[in-house]
């Protein structure tokens, strides 16, 4: 057993794992705030609904990006604790301010949101989950900058066999992490749009299906009521599902334009800065300007030479276009590049106690070419399929209503995937797209370019196989039965409607929820 | 040069001191849920206490973390990956006891509400217990290699030293607790608490003081003695203000025991942040395992800027939520029914 591999699966899976909860409480975040503000603007009881219903599922995804959170943070050091020593000067710095000025103000106004209902002037309170959302987006520009960082090292020196940093503001402004933060976000929006389109389609589809809703001859909707019910199925619940799912399908559409703009300009990135990925994401053997839609042949990683990948369809041009906006520019394939690698960076690991057995081993600077050409192919189907699925939503939503029909509800929910795996897999060819190195070589500036790091170089040497198995396995279970445990309380809410974000619907005593006097200590309590 | 060192040195002492200072208390509330709630009133009672503030005491450790990897990148990399063990059970511990603050309201069976009890309770003392570990550790030394890197297998670090550390900060939070309790509650917990703290106080502060102790006389230094009187007296006062049911000073004077407490431990270990037990050639020290000046000071500005305005909006948020809570308020529970 390698202590290596074991490591990059365990930082592979709670790392994909953290990113699950990521988008979601970034993009849900935001709506909800937006939608608390439509309510303090408008006084409309729907956008409240809206509010406290999003909000409840927002928390409970939340709690689970804190707790897989805390893990990111301490692997670094536990597994990979030759990776901090060479990096630590400038990578501890993004971690620490995302610390200080991020999560903090997360975590504290949050705590104040979910308490503060009628506590807080409520003025104040909108206030506390901006100040919290906004948080959110400042952390995700952190981690980025120390994530870039490692794709693209800028702003260092190397000296006595460490990256010192030199200059903090092309840390913090490294084009890579500019380029990175609009996809990422859009990413994020991306996951929330077809989450409020998912659900919100399950729920006025229920409300077809029990009779309560019907349409006329036109095809308009016709919104009822269930007396039995009450507040839960009148007819501000069909304008808080309606309402929700088309600001969904909007926000799902427009961010799948941000990241086809974002994405385009990272590709032009990613052809200077690190020309092997983008070979490998084509599986590109030679050199050429066709952005392939479909190749066959042996996509086979592992192997230090490339054979012959034959597009079976390409469209001309494309790639070209991709990473350098004209239609006539060849790109580097496979074959040109690894020479070049090999010239610069060598063609085996140093004799050097740091790599364990691996010393002296052969280099293969080719990553997995299966991971990184679907990897990159999936993550731009899966967003596709979401925003495609999202404009017919709007169009067949746009007399008021969903069809009576279990098979397209049912699509819906399933749809609420799609993007989360357009994300997963998006972060999984950035980094398995980056290997072998953990810190790619930036070959754009001179003087920069001895700042590198192999990732066989990276691992703790001093901790055993048994040990990285051990978490490996512990880890992995605990979010496994997780997972189970949030898909659960998530569909239990959302199966409770609107109640279950405002169980004081249901209180007859007090429906409106004001019943509110000083000794009321606790306006929320677990 | 050597100045900006040492200025992180204190500060990341000052990080330690305030998440013990914060999640002291929510920790052994979490402990508390077990040992002292006698029902579902009083456990919910219990979880209200830091329900707001539990999540913004624990980023103190988050940011005790990140600034150990920026400023001391070397002391981060070896004592993480030296306790390689003992933090996939405090991470363990950290997941499920936050998961379960969030989710235990949500249970709607008894056994559910009761595993996700044990998960806060439980939760909470592997984490405080291996927390105090892992200081008490970094403070009497582990057995690192020129490289830093733990040599001896994955149980080298399990000594008595460990232990003492772990008792120590586990006896302090239940103790921090009782005060806290006595301070946000009203009625029957209000009163046990006071009358707990009375009795255990000296017995739950006394592996702290022990650990204090044990790094002073390692080290052997002059300054580190007098905050340890300091430390006790502090330690004497709480004592004595409990015994006369003075809630608020019982509660400064254990936060000001604990400050002195953390100031003794920090002082008597400079300049050495992480000891190797076999070789003090390999110790790893204030000076050899820092960043560059460079970083340290562009964290020296973001901390000048970021570390008081956490301070404001916490210390508002313990204002916004000062009242005392009690059985009556808590109120009834709303079942979520499913609609669909
Ligand atoms: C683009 C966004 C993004 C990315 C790439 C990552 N995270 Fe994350 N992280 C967040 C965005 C985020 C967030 C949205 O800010 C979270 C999710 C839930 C939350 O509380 O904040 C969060 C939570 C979160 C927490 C808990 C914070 C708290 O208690 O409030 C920690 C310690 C980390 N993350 C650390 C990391 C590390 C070390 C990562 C790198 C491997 C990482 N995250 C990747
Ligand atoms: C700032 C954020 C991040 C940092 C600093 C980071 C750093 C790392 C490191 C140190 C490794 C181990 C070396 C390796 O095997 O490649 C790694 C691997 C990996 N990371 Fe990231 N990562 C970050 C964000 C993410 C995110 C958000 C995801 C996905 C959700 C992700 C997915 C992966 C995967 C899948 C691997 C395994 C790659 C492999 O085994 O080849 N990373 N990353
Ligand atoms: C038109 C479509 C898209 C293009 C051209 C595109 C392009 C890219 C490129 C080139 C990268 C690699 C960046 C690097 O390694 O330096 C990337 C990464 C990524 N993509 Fe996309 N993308 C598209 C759609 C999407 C969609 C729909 C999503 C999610 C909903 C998504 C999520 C991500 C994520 C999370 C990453 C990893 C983080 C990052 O490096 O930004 N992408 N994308």
């Amino acid at each position: 057993m390698d202590p290596l591999e074991i490591a990059r699966w365990q930082f592979g899976i709670t790392t994909v794992y953290h990113f699950l909860m990521v988008p979601l409480t970034i993009g849900l975040g935001i709506l909800v705030a937006s939608l608390q503000t439509a309510w303090y603007r408008t006084g409309k009881e729907e956008y409240l609904r809206m509010t406290k219903f999003w909000g409840k599922l927002f928390l409970i995804n939340f709690i689970m990006g804190v707790a897989t959170g805390i893990v990111q943070e301490f692997q670094f050091g536990m597994a990979w604790s030759e990776y901090s020593r060479f990096v630590g000067d400038v990578f501890g710095a993004p971690l620490a301010m995302e610390a200080l000025l991020a999560f903090f103000v997360e975590s504290t106004f949050l705590g104040l949101w979910i308490f503060g209902w009628k506590r807080l002037p409520k003025r104040v309170h909108l206030a506390t989950i901006w100040c919290a959302t906004l948080a959110t987006v400042l952390s995700a520009y952190f981690i980025l900058v120390a994530n870039s960082w490692m794709q693209h090292p800028v702003g260092v020196e190397l000296i006595d066999g460490r990256a010192v940093m030199t200059d903090a503001w092309a840390v913090f402004t490294n084009n890579t992490a500019l380029v990175t933060l609009p996809h990422t976000l859009f990413g994020a929006f991306a996951v929330a749009g077809g989450f409020l389109l998912g659900i919100a389609w399950f729920q006025l589809y229920r409300r077809r299906a029990a009779g309560i809703d019907t349409v006329d001859a036109a095809g308009r909707v016709i919104v009822g009521e269930d007396p039995k019910l009450g507040r839960n199925r009148d007819k501000t619940d069909h304008a808080v599902w309606i309402k929700s799912l088309r600001l969904g399908a909007m926000v799902a559409l427009v961010s799948f334009l941000g990241v086809a703009f974002s994405g385009h300009a990272q590709a032009q990135l990613m052809f200077e800065q690190q020309p092997m990925k983008m070979a490998a994401a084509e599986a590109a053997c030679h050199d050429g300007t066709g952005f392939s839609v479909l190749s066959i042949g042996s996509l086979r990683g592992g192997a230090s030479t490339c054979e012959d990948v034959v597009g079976v369809y390409e469209i001309p041009g494309l790639l070209s276009f991709l990473a350098k906006n004209d239609f006539t520019t060849e790109i580097k394939g496979v074959n040109t590049l690894l020479p070049e690698y090999q010239a610069k960076y060598g063609t085996h690991l140093p004799e050097d106690p740091m790599y364990g057995e691996r010393a002296g081993s052969e280099i293969n600077y080719l990553p997995l070419m299966e991971v990184t050409y679907w990897g990159f192919r999936l993550m731009i189907t899966l967003g596709g399929m979401a925003a495609a699925a999202a404009a017919v939503a709007l169009w067949i939503t746009r007399k008021g209503t969903v069809p009576n029909s279990k098979w397209l509800s049912r699509l819906a929910v399933a749809g609420i995937a799609a993007p989360f795996g357009a994300n997963a897999a998006g972060w999984i060819f950035t980094e398995m797209g980056r290997q072998p190195f953990v810190v790619a070589p930036n070959p754009t500036f001179d003087g920069i370019d001895q700042v590198f790091m192999f990732t066989a170089a990276a691992v703790s040497p001093g901790v055993s196989a048994g040990e990285m198995l051990f978490s490996l396995i512990s880890l992995t279970a605990i979010y496994a039965v997780l997972l189970v445990v949030e898909l659960v309380l998530l569909t239990r809410y959302v199966r409770g409607g609107v109640a279950a974000g405002m169980p004081e619907l249901n209180d007859p005593a007090d429906p409106g929820g004001d019943k509110h006097d000083d000794s009321d200590v606790l306006a929320f309590a677990y | 040069m050597d100045s900006l060192p040492t200025l992180w040195f204190i500060l990341i002492a000052v990080l330690w001191a305030g998440y013990l200072f914060l999640e002291g208390f929510d920790l052994g509330v979490g402990m508390l849920m077990r040992l002292f709630a006698r029902n579902e009133s009083q456990r919910r009672v219990l979880l209200n206490t830091v329900g707001p503030v539990w999540d913004g005491n624990e980023v103190w450790l988050i940011t005790a973390g990140g600034a150990m990897f920026a400023a001391f990148p070397y002391w981060y990399a070896s004592l993480f990956s030296a306790l390689y063990i003992p933090l996939v059970f405090v991470l363990a511990a950290l997941i499920f006891r936050a998961v379960a603050f969030e989710y235990r309201g949500k249970a709607r069976t008894r056994t559910a509400r009761n595993l996700w009890d044990n998960a806060i309770a439980i939760g909470s003392f592997v984490t405080a217990f291996g927390i105090g570990a892992m200081l008490a550790l970094s403070t009497t030394g582990l057995p690192l290699n020129a490289n830093g890197d733990r040599v001896g297998g994955p149980f080298a670090w399990f000594t008595g030293y460990a232990v003492l550390g772990g008792l120590a900060v586990v006896g302090f939070s239940l103790i921090h607790a009782l005060a806290f309790l006595s301070l946000k509650t009203d009625g029957e917990i209000r009163v046990r608490a006071r009358a707990l703290l009375a009795r255990w106080m000296p017995v739950g502060l006394l592996p702290m003081a022990g650990w204090a102790i044990a790094v002073v006389l390692l080290n052997g230094k002059a300054l580190p003695w007098v905050l340890l009187v300091l430390a006790v007296l502090a330690a004497l006062a709480a004592w004595l203000f409990a015994r006369a049911d003075g809630e608020g000073r019982t509660f400064i004077s254990l936060g000001l025991f604990l400050v002195l407490g953390v100031a003794t431990i920090f002082t008597a270990a400079f300049p050495n942040v992480l000891p190797s037990t076999l070789d003090a050639a390999f110790n790893l020290t204030v000076a050899n395992a820092s960043s560059s000046p460079y970083t340290l000071k562009l964290m020296s500005i973001v901390a000048a800027f970021g570390v008081p305005l956490v301070l404001a909006y916490q210390g508002w948020t313990y204002w916004v939520f000062r009242k005392r809570i009690s059985e009556a308020q808590i109120p009834a529970a709303h079942p979520v029914t499913p609609i669909v």
